[in-house]
């Protein structure tokens, strides 16, 4: 794969990537090779899990980075636009964009990474690489993060009731996000919006005006009409017969036992669901904490409208207001109950955004795709708060300093939630598959991040 | 492709005759007391160099004919222990020269001549020893240094798929300093395996080993990568060729590498062996254990060749066979296998379970209640062929077999990976015309290669185009895996670990569409598909020039101006290529019965032998004899007692899963299952796709089985398994269950709602209608039968109990039945 300036950055079967890899290596200040590496595998570090849980704030179309938590003032007003005025955070040095006050207090509980790279423009493939933290090959589709983390924790025993992987509320829908791994492994979305009165889940609420004597006359029913292979004894019965029953068993417990409280948003103080904010995005926030009380591996809240070729600045200023809410208080919240500790929370999208504004027509003020640098938030679960890792360049179009890959900050995830950045995947034609590409050595990387962990 | 279609043949000779080809050395043992006949395998033994070595077996054949091995039992006796000795019962050579070994056991005794030579001037070679030591260390294994970036800086090829590689890089990369020509034995090499410098992998060479004795004279002698009067490795020989045991029963298997001199050396303990069903065979160290009933072959590779054994474990029927009736070729030789096998086939289907099932196996859809009706009071003895007419002939056909293709070719609109949508539309017309006119399917798959002109008004030009990369190589493959099933993905990037395609099968094969181009126009998006002249697939390492090669063929000329797709075409779909027409049989008969004769239905191999080769090869010879007609071959197995036997199992066939002996209950596919819903509550779901742009709509009333576009957007049919069309893989589509869709069936408001809805149902909750009509008619619309006598009585109850709120009690039915397993499932 050539990037934009034909700068090689896929796996490669030439010594050119292996160059390329080494000496994106040495460039990076603390980023591990790969000798580090097996180094850190051999003294065990990879296999403690520090956090039980990720909940990923995905910001589809690709958010800007000026805008949010890379901003450019200084660079002038085609690069800043009307936003000139960052704000400062808690943490001494750390700016982020004037629209995000409450973060700006929350920031030392949090790390921003202003250098991550992958240099694609174009969404699907771009958001393939950051989901699940590999480059598109010609006939393998990779799992997302959410169905590795799944299928990782079931291997380990996850005996929760509320599925492993779950999405708020509706799926990407944009690539099989359970890759090769199968039907089993894509995430469970339940749809509705959580701000809605009558917020229902698909699937575990009961359906408006089912009464719980109605439900248990019906569950009676079917089970005196199912009587397909009823004649069999249990050894002869085909299998697909048995798991269908075992899933309806499942499926009942769910139902009617107390894991579909999670999803009861009206046990929440109304305080508290107005300091996460009454919309779709602020009560998904307030969700993905009840799922991680819960036990709940891996959420992802799927946020969207972020592709703002055209005004962007009365899209910022409709959006991150919102998105302050949902997210400081997410943090703050977390950090009160002490789930921070143990939970991962993730904020990025595909890519970032051109720094330099299109202000003549048909944009208005937009910014177009940038995958060249962009940036990604990340909280928790063992990653440490109140730093700013890798840098841009004065009008934060390049990587000046320390690059982070989007399989760097995969495998640094991985690794926090006790899943071996090497260990294998089932692929269904036999090949081997790591569940990081980190694993093969054939990948420009700049390291885990080892800086924050 | 001569190499496979014998190794075809000598399984189909080996599935009949059980115990063709026992060349045991037949010593007679003493007369009288004996039970039965001592044979040992080999006949002789020849031992050449100083690290051969020979594993003897010996067994005896009892009265009944079986084999029973008993080499663990037996005494071995070398006449002279200094010319050669048996340890373990592997002979061993001591010094050249010739002796006897004598075998005794309990019942008889036989012996042997043992013939050593070559044991001082072992010249040994890259090639002839270090490379096979090489894959016995695992040096060479995906852990190590056949990782794809190899190890610690040092790579190998793959299992050691490319030994000239590999020979480069131990002698020549790094600057040559992994060998020390001067002092040998420091070599870095030899001091890191033997653990003088820290290796990473551990020490693997102990003083003492062959492997040790191996690498020292090796490096002593210069390291050469060979020499010409070296013999090579020519084939594999395994002794028995063909297994037939009891359950619970253990033997042996001798492994011989044949080499171009003629000579044989036993590499039983070096192979590597695979089962290809460990329910059945299970196999550990050449040693094979019928594990369960059924059949296995053990696949047993040694340096990129390999031998499959079939192992058969026969049922024991206490009663004879029971007679069976044929209704054509395919029962005859499902019967065959079914007898050799003592599996009892199950009953015949039902006339409601046919209707339903090959209603929704030929066309995707459920049969409504007068159809129900109307085929249940027909009582002409040929309405099962007289519906399959009426179905092969049906539109609906043509919209199920259309979604199955596009399936395939990824019809699927997603820029830039694969195609706009309106060259989806333009891929998905011709697909539809062409399964419509039933086209030839030699001519249906040459237009797909050989097409050019732009996709958004030629539709098969765009099976260059929707891949998710365009190279000549990834196109090559997918043709491949289609039309070959044949899976060659794995030699892009290593040779193919239990076949022997390599990369540059794989590379000769990208070459045929070496030429494919492809070029804009004033059209957004619009991409001519044609043949560049100025194109050529290079060798990534090389840079020269790849000339096309079919697989396991020989390379082709091509002139620099002709398209050699064409020649790729004329050589794929000639009527002497078994392996497109196996291909797609295999496939019709997977697509019908829920398990290909190959399985999985697109991994075509010899490691992976047919469970019937006599029915593959008779749907392969049918369909060329039609010219290629799809449909007869369709007509030709659903008129088959095999596909019209009931989906209960009975005692004797439970364990079945490969042989056909019940029909295999699948869940409905996620496109039948919606189309189902929809038409029982008569509540249509919409479809549209909004990415990428523009829009696309599908009419109201459109069934999900007519989308003509992998993007359009339906939860449901996510929820239900409908392919990504990510990739060309059969697997794609799921049958798999889950708790989502319990969750969905039981609970959801989506079918809520689409009951509640429904007029269908409304309008049975009428008053005026009596219960009995409503339970009947939601029955023949669901299950497509009228309920028994209890299940009646059940629901009668239930409406007669919940007479104050009908409609409610209607739809608590209604949705009773939709979550029977009954309805979810094609059984």
């Amino acid at each position: 794969m050539l990037d934009i300036q034909g700068r090689r950055i896929g796996p490669s079967h030439d010594a050119e990537g292996r160059r390329d890899f080494l000496r994106v290596g040495a460039a990076s200040l603390l980023g591990l090779n790969l000798a580090e590496w097996f180094q850190l595998q051999a003294a065990g570090v990879a296999k403690e899990a520090k956090a039980k849980c990720v909940i990923q704030l995905w910001m589809a179309g690709g958010p800007t980075q000026t805008d949010t938590f890379d901003p450019k003032p200084e660079a002038g007003e085609d690069f800043s636009g009307p936003l000139r005025r960052p704000a400062a955070t808690k943490v001494a040095g750390m700016r982020v964009s004037e629209l995000l006050p409450l973060l700006a207090k929350q920031a030392d509980k949090y790390t921003i990474i202003r250098s991550m790279t992958h240099m694609n423009n174009a969404h699907e493939t771009a958001a393939y690489i950051m989901q699940t933290g590999t480059l598109p090959s010609a006939e393998l589709v990779y799992p997302g993060i959410g169905a590795i983390v799944a299928l990782k924790k079931n291997e380990a025993g996850y005996k929760g009731s509320l599925p492993p992987y779950i999405t708020l509320t509706n799926p990407l829908g944009r690539f099989s996000e359970a890759g090769f791994l199968g039907n089993n492994y894509k995430t469970f979305a339940p749809g509705g919006d959580p701000n809605a009165k009558e917020f229902r889940v698909q699937g575990i609420v009961p359906p408006r005006g089912m009464t719980a004597d109605r439900f248990a006359a019906r569950r009676s029913l079917l089970k005196s009409i199912d009587t397909l292979a009823a004649g069999l004894d249990a050894g002869e019965m085909p299998a697909p017969f048995h798991a269908m029953d075992e899933f309806q068993e499942k499926a009942y417990n769910l139902i009617l036992g107390d894991a579909r409280k999670a999803f009861d948003l009206s046990e929440e103080k109304d305080e508290l669901r107005n300091r996460y904010g009454r919309n779709h995005f602020g009560q998904s926030c307030l969700l993905a904490r009840r799922l991680a009380e819960r036990g709940v591996p891996f959420i992802t809240i799927n946020d969207g409208g972020w592709d703002t070729h055209k005004q962007n600045f009365d899209a910022m200023r409709r959006k991150l207001p919102i998105l302050d809410g949902g997210f400081a208080t997410l943090l703050e919240d977390l950090a009160q109950r002490g789930l921070l500790d143990g939970t991962i929370v993730t904020w990025y999208g595909e890519f970032g955004r051109a720094p330099r504004v299109s202000l003549e027509p048909p944009w208005f003020g937009g910014r177009h795709h940038w995958g060249n640098c962009f940036s990604a938030v990340v909280a928790g679960g063992g990653f440490q708060g109140g730093h700013v890792l890798g840098a841009t360049d004065n009008r934060g179009e390049n990587v000046r300093d320390r690059p982070v890959y989007p399989w760097d900050l995969t495998a640094s995830i991985y690794q926090l939630m006790g899943i071996d950045p090497q260990g294998r995947l089932p692929h269904p034609q036999g090949c081997t598959a790591y569940v990081s590409p980190i694993a093969s050595g054939a990948i420009a990387s700049g390291g885990l991040l080892k800086e924050i962990l | 492709m001569a190499r496979t279609e014998l190794a075809l043949l000598a399984l189909s000779c080996a599935w009949l005759q059980l115990s063709c080809a026992t060349r045991t050395a037949a010593v007679s043992a003493p007369a009288a007391p004996s039970r039965a006949r001592l044979d040992v395998w080999p006949e002789r033994v020849s031992l050449a160099g100083r690290w051969s070595k020979q594993r003897l077996m010996v067994t005896e054949r009892q009265r009944d004919g079986t084999l029973r091995d008993v080499t663990s039992a037996a005494r071995f006796q070398s006449k002279n222990a200094a010319v050669a000795f048996v340890e373990g019962g592997v002979v061993k050579p001591a010094a050249d020269g010739v002796t006897t070994i004598t075998v005794s056991t309990a019942g008889g005794r036989a012996s042997l001549e043992a013939r050593v030579e070559r044991t001082q001037a072992t010249q040994v070679s890259f090639l002839n020893y270090v490379w096979p030591a090489l894959s016995k260390l695992g040096c060479n294994a995906t852990a190590c240094h056949g990782a794809r970036a190899g190890k610690g800086g040092l790579q190998l090829s793959l299992f050691g798929a490319e030994p000239q590689a590999d020979y480069d890089a131990l002698t020549r990369a790094a600057g040559g300093r992994r060998i020390d020509r001067v002092t040998p034995l420091e070599s870095l090499v030899f001091r890191k395996l033997a653990g003088a410098t820290p290796h990473q992998g551990g020490v693997k060479l102990k003083a003492g080993t062959a492997e040790f004795e191996i690498f020292s004279a090796w490096l002593t002698q210069g390291a050469p990568y060979s020499h010409a009067q070296d013999p090579h490795i020519v084939s594999l020989a395994v002794h028995p060729p063909t297994l037939r045991m009891a359950k619970d029963q253990a033997h042996p298997l001798l492994v011989s590498a044949v080499f171009s001199d003629g000579s044989q050396q036993d590499v039983t303990a070096d192979a590597t062996y695979l089962s290809a069903n460990v329910k059945v065979a299970s196999i550990t160290d050449g040693l094979v254990k019928a594990a369960g009933l059924g059949e296995s072959a053990i696949v047993i590779g040694y340096m990129r060749r390999q031998a499959v054994v079939p192992i058969t474990v026969p049922q024991v029927l206490q009663q004879p066979f029971p007679p069976l009736e044929a209704n054509n070729r395919i029962d005859e030789l499902v019967y065959r296998k079914l007898r050799s096998l003592g599996i009892p086939p199950s009953p015949g289907a039902t006339d409601f379970e046919f209707l339903r099932r090959v209603r929704l196996d030929a066309t995707g859809v459920l049969p409504t209640a007068a159809e129900v009706r109307a085929f249940l009071a027909d009582d002409r003895p040929d309405k099962r062929g007289m519906l399959i007419e009426r179905l092969l002939a049906s539109d609906e056909f043509t919209d199920f077999w259309t979604l199955k293709w596009s399936d395939l070719l990824r019809i699927k609109s997603e820029y830039p990976v694969r195609i706009w949508p309106k060259a989806v539309a333009v891929y998905y017309q011709w697909v539809r015309e062409s399964v419509a006119a039933n086209k030839p399917y030699d001519q249906f798959v040459h237009e797909l290669i050989t097409s050019n002109g732009s996709n958004f008004r030629n539709g098969p030009a765009n099976f260059v185009r929707a891949v998710p990369s365009k190279d000549p190589q990834t196109i090559g493959e997918t043709a491949a895996l289609l039309f070959l099933g044949a899976r060659f993905g794995c030699a892009r990037c290593h040779g193919h670990p239990s076949e022997s395609w390599s990369v540059e099968d794989h590379l000769g094969l990208g070459a045929f569409f070496g030429k494919v181009n492809f070029k804009p126009t004033l059209e957004w998006k619009e991409e001519i598909v044609y043949s560049d002249p100025k194109r050529n697939l290079r060798h990534p390492s090389t840079r020269l020039m790849v000339a096309p090669k079919t697989p396991g063929g020989a390379q082709s000329i091509i002139a620099p101006d002709s398209d050699p797709r064409l020649l790729f075409a004329e050589w794929l779909t000639s009527p002497n290529n078994p392996f497109f027409t196996r291909n797609i049989v295999n496939r019709i008969w997977f697509w019908l019965l829920g398990r290909g004769i190959v399985q999985e239905p697109d991994d075509l191999r010899d490691s992976n032998p047919p469970e019937n080769p006599e029915l593959l090869d008779y749907l392969a010879k049918t369909l060329v004899e039609n010219h290629y007609d799809l449909k007869s071959i369709f007509r030709l197995i659903l008129n088959s007692r095999t596909y019209q036997r009931s989906s209960m199992p009975n005692r004797w066939n439970t364990w079945d899963e490969a042989h056909f002996s019940h029909y295999r209950a699948k869940r409905l596919s996620a496109e039948q299952l919606l189309d189902a819903v929809s038409q029982v509550t008569g509540i249509a779901e919409k479809f549209i796709s909004r990415i990428p742009e523009p829009f696309s709509n599908w009419p109201v009333n459109s069934r999900a089985a007519q989308l003509s576009d992998g993007n359009a957007e339906c939860s449901f049919l996510d929820m239900f398994g409908r392919p990504g069309r990510d990739t060309p893989y059969e697997e794609e589509r799921s049958f798999e269950l889950s708790l989502r869709q319990a969750l969905y069936f039981l609970n959801s408001e989506q079918l809520a709602a689409k009951i509640s809805a429904s007029p269908l149902i409304r309008q049975l909750a009428q008053p005026g209608k009596n219960d009995g009509e409503i339970v009947d008619e939601l029955y023949l619309a669901t299950l497509s039968r009228f309920p028994k006598e209890t299940e009646k009585r059940t629901l009668l109850e239930y409406l007669a109990k919940n007479r104050n709120a009908r409609a409610q009690a209607v739809q608590d039915v209604a949705w009773a039945v939709l979550n029977a397993k009954e309805f979810l499932f094609n059984h």
